[in-house]
């Protein structure tokens, strides 16, 4: 019996955000109200999106400080704390991008990646760039008027409509079509967070001598290039893309992995 | 020497590639914005910035929606519960995706006195000092969302028939839709009741289009841009001490209108017809 530990932790805070996303809408409740874009933790904190407010300024628009706060908020909660733990802890879009993968292993589609000409994992940070350029231009929050993962969260709270076809094609993508497609190359939310949280202090740190190197962990991480250290060395995971998920740690079967404290005096 | 040269090519063509794909992406992902912003006919929540300012303060996080959502006011007469007014666009509703509005023949606005979904706007897309009155209190009243319009054609006051159902609905009852009354030639003996409405007053609530008794209102809320005209500054009321200010102290034959017509003498155009 494998190990779920982290993987249903994972899937309690994320349908546990989302349920009570859903009943501030449903039931009134005052915990956790709005999308993602800004939100109201018990009708008092405001909480934002960090690369939604910066869409907002470069469309030309002095944000209220709501949303500037908000987006202050969460910048240092993930810079300080919990890292790119926004994608495999609270996006919505990350059960939909895990299913494709779990999918994809056991119905042993292409395990390994395939290393596409114009698509790679730094694309995302184009896509990122690009999208604040794009929202300079037309005078909107560029991605935000595409985003699946808000249209996915507000399917959730208020309803899917015809939205539901852009969750649908982001499984099939990762299903057919790439593997990590959407999180692990094109998401500019992701690329957003991993820069946010490349200096976090929870770290998945690797103990080289327990290493067996069966190489589950990389089979299993959706960013396993994060992973470079498996068998080599004994430091901490430190790459601003790895999302904290924790797979790694669950199919250790060595004990190798483990969640920790960043070493402060060590630059790593 | 040649094989860094072909490092050199190779290095240039990956990178007019990668600039091609770029725009060709930035491309399409503007041509898509500016597509998907440009659904003129939908009604915002009250106090909401004009359309374009709008849509690019509006930050999509529903708020608005779930405080109109959860109003314990929310009852039919018949004590069931109602939906909210205000709806978050989703895919398929050809409006700026996760922007609130709301469809008056659905649910109109029911003008709460504490207007629930403006203070609680992250962004100020709405806009309370727009609402605030002298006292400094939210004053829904003050709400500019739209401005019901009347195709006359297929109101059946315009008939003679006695209809005041909108006239009934409005919560300004008497300010932003009066009667006027007109006799009717038709008969000798009845009176028109017909329906005005007062663009200074209305606040585009939609209750008088959610009221109206044709199968397709008669009376409808349109957003203001599309609803109303705009005189400009060219004429002035003389009879209207204050707006003939605005004229300051020129002389009447100093004010002069020059267009294309003015170039030529009045002969000339008035012995030919002139393309207008």
């Amino acid at each position: 019996m494998k190990n779920l530990k982290y993987l249903l932790l994972r899937r309690a805070t994320q349908i546990g955000l989302m349920f009570l996303y859903f009943s501030a809408n449903a039931y009134g409740w005052h915990i956790l109200e709005g999308t993602f874009g800004s939100s109201k933790l018990f009708g008092l904190i405001p909480l934002a999106d960090p690369y939604t407010a910066l869409q907002a300024l470069s469309a030309g628009f002095l944000l209220g400080g709501d949303v500037i706060a908000g987006a202050l908020i969460i910048t240092i909660f993930y810079m300080v704390v919990g890292g790119r733990a926004f994608c495999s802890w609270v996006c919505p879009i990350n059960m939909v991008t895990d299913l494709a993968n779990w999918l994809r292993r056991k119905l042993k589609l292409d395990k390994e990646e395939v290393n596409y000409r114009f698509l790679k994992r730094r694309t995302r940070y184009w896509i990122m760039v690009l999208g604040l350029i794009v929202s300079a231009i037309t005078g909107i929050a560029a991605f935000e008027a595409l985003s699946p993962i808000t249209i996915m969260q507000r399917g959730i709270i208020f309803g899917f409509g015809a939205g539901i076809s852009v969750v649908i094609s982001i499984f099939l993508f990762d299903l057919f079509g790439v593997k990590n497609g959407w999180c692990g190359h094109i998401c500019p939310l992701g690329a957003a967070y991993s820069l946010i949280g490349q200096k976090s202090i929870i770290r998945v740190k690797h103990n080289h001598e327990a290493c067996t190197n069966c190489m589950d962990c990389k089979v299993v991480c959706p960013e396993n290039q994060v992973l470079h250290m498996i068998n080599k060395e004994s430091i901490s995971v430190t790459d601003g893309e790895c999302t904290n998920c924790g797979r790694c740690i669950d199919v250790c079967n060595d004990d190798a992995l483990s969640f920790s404290i960043r070493d402060l005096n060590k630059k790593s | 020497m040649a094989n860094s040269d072909n490092n050199r090519r190779k290095f240039m063509v990956t990178t007019l590639q990668s600039v091609g794909l770029t725009t060709i992406g930035g491309l399409l992902w503007s041509g898509y914005c500016d597509e998907a912003k440009s659904s003129p006919l939908v009604l915002r929540p009250p106090g909401a910035l004009p359309e374009e300012q709008f849509l690019d303060t509006c930050i999509k996080c529903g708020l608005c929606s779930e405080a109109c959502a959860n109003r314990e006011s929310n009852k039919n007469r018949d004590g069931t519960q109602r939906e909210g007014t205000l709806k978050m666009a989703k895919g398929g509703d050809h409006k700026l995706i996760g922007t609130p509005y709301f469809i008056p023949t659905e649910v109109p606005c029911y003008m709460c006195d504490d207007i629930p979904c403006v203070p609680v706007c992250p962004s100020e897309a709405l806009d309370m000092k727009s609402l605030l009155n002298k006292k400094g209190e939210l004053e829904i009243n003050k709400a500019h969302m739209g401005l019901a319009v009347v195709h006359k054609e297929s109101c059946v006051s315009f008939w003679g028939l006695q209809c005041d159902a909108c006239y009934r609905a409005c919560p300004l009852l008497d300010e932003a839709i009066t009667l006027d009354y007109q006799k009717n030639e038709r008969t000798g003996k009845h009176a028109f009741l017909l329906p005005v409405v007062h663009s200074d007053v209305c606040t585009g609530c939609g209750l008088c289009e959610k009221a109206c008794i044709t199968e397709k209102p008669a009376i409808f809320v349109l957003p203001r841009e599309h609803s109303m005209g705009r005189d400009g500054d060219h004429y002035v009321k003389g009879w209207d001490k204050k707006d003939q200010q605005r004229a300051g102290d020129r002389k009447l034959d100093e004010i002069e209108t020059h267009d294309k017509r003015s170039e030529k003498s009045p002969t000339d155009y008035l012995n030919k017809e002139i393309e207008y």
